[in-house]
């Protein structure tokens, strides 16, 4: 673990004794934050302003040098780092130095790629409050009566509450209550200027701030605290142990770590709630996610949990984005198909989701149909059930069957590309389509000008060859890059993928309104470079995991039915704010509950120390302040009698604590893991 | 003999039982006489200092149960004497029994039904109670409980103007204050605020917070006294901090606050600004329970009441005025069905809840116009006074009427929001047979609605305010007094010749009179502005004069002639020249050789503004189209008025100076 001290952070230069303030500052703000994992925000980015932004004092004053004419010459500058979620609290004021002509000055939050000739708060997953009329602006044109008008001599403080996911502003040191909620992760600390003359100053911790807020930040560890202190437990005996090893369980299960969920449940005599094969399931979903395969992720999910992508077609577009850029890189199965390049081909494995036939939301059909699929993967016995536009094709083109239950490798020779054998080679893999992509195969016909055999028939054009089972060698098995591995058909084919994109974006734009992020995401995909594509940048590949996590996480949700009302103490237990508790007291008390988890094979504690810290948190903490003492120890500790102290607790049902454990699992699974568990396999870039 | 060896046993049994059932402590207590003798029995035991210390020790243990029970219980108590015996009992050596007692005592002490002056009658007991601070933890929480409920009344401050925080002191109340302040209460304990114990800590607070209310002694030495090397302030600022217990905010906020007041510490001071007042305002959040918001709306009422900039910075902090409104949401509509216990104490606490936001509102919006736009803007405002205006709950009339009061400052409210909402119908309505307290802040209201540019203004003409205000100047309540004729100054400012014959029927010339001897110099001040007032345009001055000219002239001439402040007679001298602008009332000054001496007199004042309302008349006087000018300006220089005019056309004052000569074109022409 690298110390996130002030060296890090500028390449071991020496620093000037303002910075070295700054960085004892941030340090004791955010202690739990990694800086050298996620920086904290120092400054504004150079880069990520509009032109009519000019930086100068080490770029943190910020003036305006546009016209000012209207709005459309709003500027807006981010700064250079996201807030870290580890922040729990995060905050940073900016001093109006001069309101300038009409001081319309705006501050905020916004995330990454949010439009910068804009004042923060009129875009989606903007936020920002305005000067000239002490608006808040929430992500919408038209702002909300907020607080007072600032002008110059103010200072104007914004605070992110992670734990809750708010923000309120202060001026000049005094709180002007909450202006937003349900704030979205990853925002950028943003101004935004539209007049000449305006300048403003911003501190990010390099002086003391105008408000208290470490006195806020107090409040929130205190009221935590206290949350899990009077958080109520049965106090018959055993029921804290229960609890705890709940908690295991149900993080190992929730991760994925099959075999070690199993070996924790039988020595501590414990059921586990989910079956072994979906957590294998869900595993190899992510396996494939984090392998590049995002196709064949897809698909899986769409076989194995029927219905779950199609209620998150905002997931399932964020997904064929990804999908999108494997192909560019020709990871992805789409492409890579043409390739031909796997060394142990067993199956064909040729069609996008959004090519592949399409199904209603029977699940039970999908899994009978599975009886017929290993026949179909032979491209035999369901052409005959195959109908070019039926809207609801045989339910036997998609099937249910794993990979590697029919391992038979199939060749598909341009004989072979008629409209009935589509569907089968769709059969071999696990396909279930959504609705979404019902409507964008509907929409593909037309702009692109060509039917859907023929389509088909380009894909049956190539040999397809792939494998399902997980690999290690296959999934490194690229050696060169090329966009698209270097093959032409996968690039029309790409190309052709990009389209349909295009069009399902179109599609989400009419059912849910505007989605900047979308729109983000897909001019990634489209304007990557090859050269990017290959060498994973890291952010690129932390952003990588988190669709995987929000794949995962989507499963989990799926699985375990709609969220519980979940205890408050058990939300801090999963939820990010592992730094208003002390790590090291948290990564001793997992050591004490090792016993318990001594069953994990070694690796597998190292791991959890990275991930639990979050629930052994409050069991450290609860035992910390009741009993400093070694029956505190015992508590900790899995095994051994429990003195119990009354009224103090840390967790709750499995349920709830899993529940949970899913949207905790986004910020653990984007940031790399320290080591991996043996369940795991290593993930890719490391 | 056998009983007295056996009593120990009973009684710890007895104290166990009493603590624990409420029915047997209440049967002890039974109007059957035999069995209240138990309780004098045991303060008979507790007495003998022949009884061991286990046995006295029991005893107060015992009683301290039963001080416990229902109020009844305290008054039998009481009427047995037990505060004296269980003060006897203090000046044993034994620490248990002293505590015992203590416990006892800070009881019956805390019980409302107890009168704080039992605690000073005997004049030693005070300063054995500060000795005994030193002796244990117990001693200090329980004296310093003591101390803190000894030290204020249970009734509202009777002036009207200050929004008192809680129940108040009154004339004896500063005396307690200074009775602890005399024996060292600050030292004894200002150390204790540094206690491990929770509880001597927050009691010693409470103490302070009550020794430091609208004392300025107190609090100035409250600011320099250091506890282990910290200065006191900065202790209290450190108890406000976010994680610490509530209780504590609140009271270290409290102290602070009425340090502030006391002018002990500056509004500006940035533990007011930065640390107090959002300390106050976070207690106002729904998130605390609905006696600390109650609580904490009333000391920032108090807080904020005179201090514009505090005024606007509570205004702005965690949108304070919306989170006001959620005040007025109890009982809640789900807590009814849902859950009875949870109704009763929102009952409970609506009244108290909807009288610390009136008077908060009221402290919000005293100075500033935006403050008062922002508070009528919030949803359902005017309706909610209205409301509480007519409500049973004298303290929430009270304190609506002072919200209406604060509000009816604004001019732009007075013609839009007033009126839309009639706020004049439910205040005319608490005028009548309403306590002084209100009255005064009700009174003060109508002042406002009676301004010329009010439209309440006809209405509440028509229902009978003229009575009601002459009325008020007959109060004895001074505020009510001045309050009383401001109104009827305001009313007859450009009214109608009906109504300022109407104000002066309603007043009669006794009592006219009997306001322009008031010893208050505001009475004065309103009763001739009262006059000016009435002796406006011409036929008015000429009818009143007609009829009230004699008393008139001999009241002008008695102020002139008294001991009075420059204001005053500038006022008078101007009624003079209103006087002057009549046309049969001219001949009333011209005729009255006295006066016009006393005007010659003033024309050389040394006073400007003086000789200005003094020129005032006499330019009335010559004034030259008018009939009879040329006898008038004859007159006039005959008693040497020409020679000052001329003079003062010299002066260095330009308006005296331009005045002087437009008069002396007046004998030009």
């Amino acid at each position: 673990m690298a110390d996130p001290g002030a060296g890090s952070w500028d390449g071991g230069l020496p620093c000037p004794p303002e910075e070295q303030e700054l960085s004892q500052r941030l340090r004791r703000l955010y202690p739990a934050v990694n800086q050298a994992e996620t920086p904290l925000p120092r400054s504004w980015s150079p880069k990520d302003k509009y032109n009519y932004i000019g930086l100068s004092q080490g770029n943190l004053r910020v003036h305006y040098k546009g016209h000012g004419k209207n709005h459309k010459d709003a500027a807006s500058v981010r700064a250079t780092h996201p807030i870290p979620a580890a922040c729990g609290i995060y905050y940073f004021e900016v001093k109006i130095v001069s309101k300038g002509r009409d001081g319309y000055m705006g501050i905020g939050l916004s995330a990454q790629g949010v439009n910068m000739n804009r004042l923060p708060g009129w875009d989606k997953h903007s936020y920002g409050y305005h000067g000239d009329d002490g608006h808040s602006f929430c992500s919408s044109g038209t702002g909300q009566p907020y607080g007072p008008t600032f002008t110059t001599g103010d200072v104007i403080g914004c605070c992110v509450n992670l734990i809750n996911n708010t923000c309120f502003y202060t001026k000049n040191g005094h709180s002007l209550g909450i202006a937003f909620t349900d704030l979205p992760s990853n925002l950028y600390p943003t101004v935004g200027l539209q007049t000449p003359g305006e300048i403003v100053d911003a501190n990010f911790g390099q002086q003391p701030f105008v408000f208290d807020i470490e006195d806020y930040m107090r409040e929130w560890r205190a009221k935590i605290q206290s949350t899990i202190k009077r958080f109520p437990v049965g106090d018959r005996l055993g029921e804290w142990q229960t609890m705890l090893q709940n908690m295991v369980s149900s993080y190992l299960v929730h991760h994925g770590y099959c075999s070690t969920a199993t070996a924790f449940a039988r020595v501590t005599d414990t059921t586990i709630q989910e079956e072994q094969i979906s957590i294998k399931n869900r595993q190899r979903i992510q396996k494939l996610v984090l392998a590049g395969r995002v196709g064949e992720a897809i698909e899986a999910t769409q076989q194995l949990y029927p219905g779950l992508l199609e209620h998150n077609p905002n997931l399932l577009f964020t997904l064929k984005c990804r999908q999108f850029v494997e192909m560019v890189n020709g990871t992805d199965s789409e492409v890579r198909c043409f390739s031909a390049r796997s060394p142990k081909s067993q199956d064909s494995y040729p069609a996008s989701p959004s090519l592949s036939p399409r199904h209603g939301s029977t699940n039970s059909h999908i899994h009978s149909a599975g009886v017929d699929s290993p026949s179909c993967s032979n491209g035999v016995t369901s052409t005959k059930s195959k109908q070019s536009h039926s809207k609801y094709p045989a339910l036997t083109s998609s099937s249910s069957s794993s990979s590697s239950s029919s391992p038979s490798s199939v060749n598909y020779s341009e004989s072979n590309s008629t409209d009935s054998t589509k569907s089968q080679q769709h059969s071999s893999t696990s396909n279930q389509e959504t609705s979404d992509s019902e409507m964008e195969m509907e929409a593909e016909h037309y702009p692109n000008g060509v039917l859907e055999n023929s389509t088909r028939i380009m894909n049956g054009t190539y040999k397809q060859e792939e494998i399902l089972q997980t690999d290690e060698s296959s999934m490194d098995s690229c050696p060169q890059r090329q966009l698209c591995g270097g093959n032409h058909a996968a690039t029309e084919r790409m190309i052709q993928f990009g389209r349909e994109l295009q069009t399902l974006s179109e599609q989400l734009c009419r059912e849910y309104g505007k989605n900047t992020m979308h729109k983000k995401m897909l001019q990634v995909g489209l304007c990557l470079q090859p050269e990017l594509a290959h060498s994973r940048s890291r952010s690129e590949l932390r952003a990588w995991r988190g669709v995987g996590a929000a794949l995962v996480s989507a499963v989990v949700l799926g699985i375990m039915g709609h969220l519980q009302p979940a205890h408050k103490a058990v939300l801090f237990c999963v939820s990010p704010p592992p730094h208003l508790v002390p790590q090291p007291a948290a990564r001793a008390a997992l050591r004490l509950a090792a016993p318990g988890a001594a069953c994990l094979a070694e690796g597998h504690t190292l791991v959890a120390c990275e991930y639990l810290p979050v629930f052994c948190a409050a069991v450290c903490l609860t035992a910390c302040v009741s009993s400093p003492s070694p029956g505190c120890l015992q508590l900790v500790g899995l095994l051994g009698p429990l003195e119990l102290p009354r009224g103090a607790a840390a967790g709750s049902s499995s349920e709830g604590a899993c529940v949970r454990c899913s949207q905790q699992c986004y910020i653990g699974v984007s940031e790399p893991a320290k080591a991996a568990p043996a369940d795991a396999g290593p993930g890719p870039g490391l | 003999m056998a009983c007295v060896l056996e009593t120990p046993l009973r009684m710890s049994v007895l104290s166990e039982v009493t603590a624990s059932s409420r029915h047997y402590v209440d049967r002890l207590f039974d109007p059957d006489p035999q069995k209240v003798l138990q309780g004098v029995m045991l303060l008979y035991l507790l007495q003998q200092e022949t009884s061991s210390t286990e046995l006295r020790t029991e005893c107060a243990v015992v009683l301290g149960s039963l001080a416990m029970g229902t109020e009844n219980n305290v008054k039998s108590l009481l009427d047995c004497h037990i505060i004296p015996i269980l003060l006897q009992g203090l000046l044993s050596p034994e620490l248990k029994f002293i505590e015992a007692c203590l416990r006892c005592l800070r009881t019956i002490f805390t019980s409302p039904v107890t009168p704080e002056e039992l605690l000073y009658t005997d004049a030693a007991v005070i300063p054995h109670l500060m000795a005994l601070l030193s002796r244990s933890r117990y001693t200090q929480e329980y004296i310093c409980q003591i101390f803190s409920h000894c030290c204020k009344l249970r009734h509202w401050h009777s002036c009207g103007f200050k929004s008192s925080p809680q129940p108040l002191l009154c004339a004896n109340g500063p005396d307690h204050q200074t009775i602890l302040f005399n024996h060292g209460a600050v030292q004894n304990i200002a150390h204790l605020l540094s206690s491990t114990s929770y509880k001597v800590r927050m009691q010693a607070l409470k103490c302070f917070s009550v020794l430091a209310f609208e004392n300025p002694q107190v609090s100035m030495t409250l600011v320099n006294v250091l506890v282990d090397g910290e200065l006191l302030p900065q202790i209290f600022v450190k108890m406000l901090q976010r994680d610490k217990p509530i209780e504590m905010q609140l009271t270290s906020a409290k102290c602070l606050t009425y340090m502030c007041r006391a002018g002990a510490i500056r509004t500006d001071d940035n533990y007011i600004v930065l640390k107090t007042l959002p300390a106050l305002v976070r207690m106002c959040s729904k998130e605390r329970l609905l006696e600390e918001r109650v609580e904490g709306a009333e000391t920032l009422a108090y807080l904020i009441e005179t201090d514009v900039e505090l005024q606007r910075i509570a205004s702005i902090t965690d949108h304070l005025i919306s989170m006001l409104s959620d005040y007025f949401k109890y009982p809640s509509s789900v807590s009814a069905i849902t859950d009875i216990k949870r109704l009763d104490h929102d009952l409970k606490h609506a009244h108290e809840l909807r009288q610390a936001a009136f008077k908060l509102y009221a402290s919000l919006g005293a100075n500033d116009e935006d403050i008062r736009k922002k508070i009528i803007e919030t949803e359902n405002m005017m309706d909610r006074i209205v409301n509480g205006l007519s409500e049973s709950s004298i303290k929430v009339r009270l304190s609506a009427v002072r919200c209406l009061h604060s509000l009816s400052r604004s001019v732009q409210q007075l013609r839009t929001s007033f009126q839309d909402h009639a706020v004049w119908k439910p205040l005319m309505k608490v005028l009548q047979n309403a306590p002084d307290e209100v009255l005064v802040v009700a009174s003060s209201t109508l002042c406002n609605l009676l301004l010329e540019f009010s439209p309440s203004k006809e209405p509440i003409l028509e229902s009978g305010a003229i009575e009601l205000l002459c009325s008020l100047t007959q109060s004895e309540n001074l505020a009510l007094r001045v309050n009383g004729i401001w109104a009827l100054m305001n009313m007859a400012f450009q009214a109608e010749q009906k109504i300022k014959a109407d104000i002066l029927r309603g007043l009669s010339t006794e009592q006219l009179f009997q306001l322009l001897s008031d010893s208050d110099v505001n009475v004065l001040m309103k009763t001739l502005g009262l006059l000016r007032n009435l002796l406006s345009t011409r036929p008015h001055i000429d009818q009143i004069m007609s009829t009230h000219g004699k008393q008139i002239m001999q009241a002008v001439t008695l102020i002139l002639e008294g001991e009075h402040n420059i204001e005053v007679k500038e006022q008078t001298l101007c009624i003079l020249a209103n006087i002057a602008d009549g046309t049969t009332a001219k001949e009333l000054i011209m005729t009255n050789d006295d006066i016009l001496q006393k005007i010659k007199y003033y024309m050389s004042h040394s006073n400007a503004k003086l000789q200005l309302a003094a020129m005032f008349c006499i330019s009335n006087l010559i004034w030259n189209e008018e009939e009879g000018s040329q006898e008038r300006q004859d007159k006039l220089r005959d008693i040497g008025i020409v020679d000052i005019l001329h003079k003062l056309s010299q002066s260095s004052d330009p308006n005296l100076c331009d005045k002087a000569k437009t008069a002396l074109q007046q004998y030009l022409a």
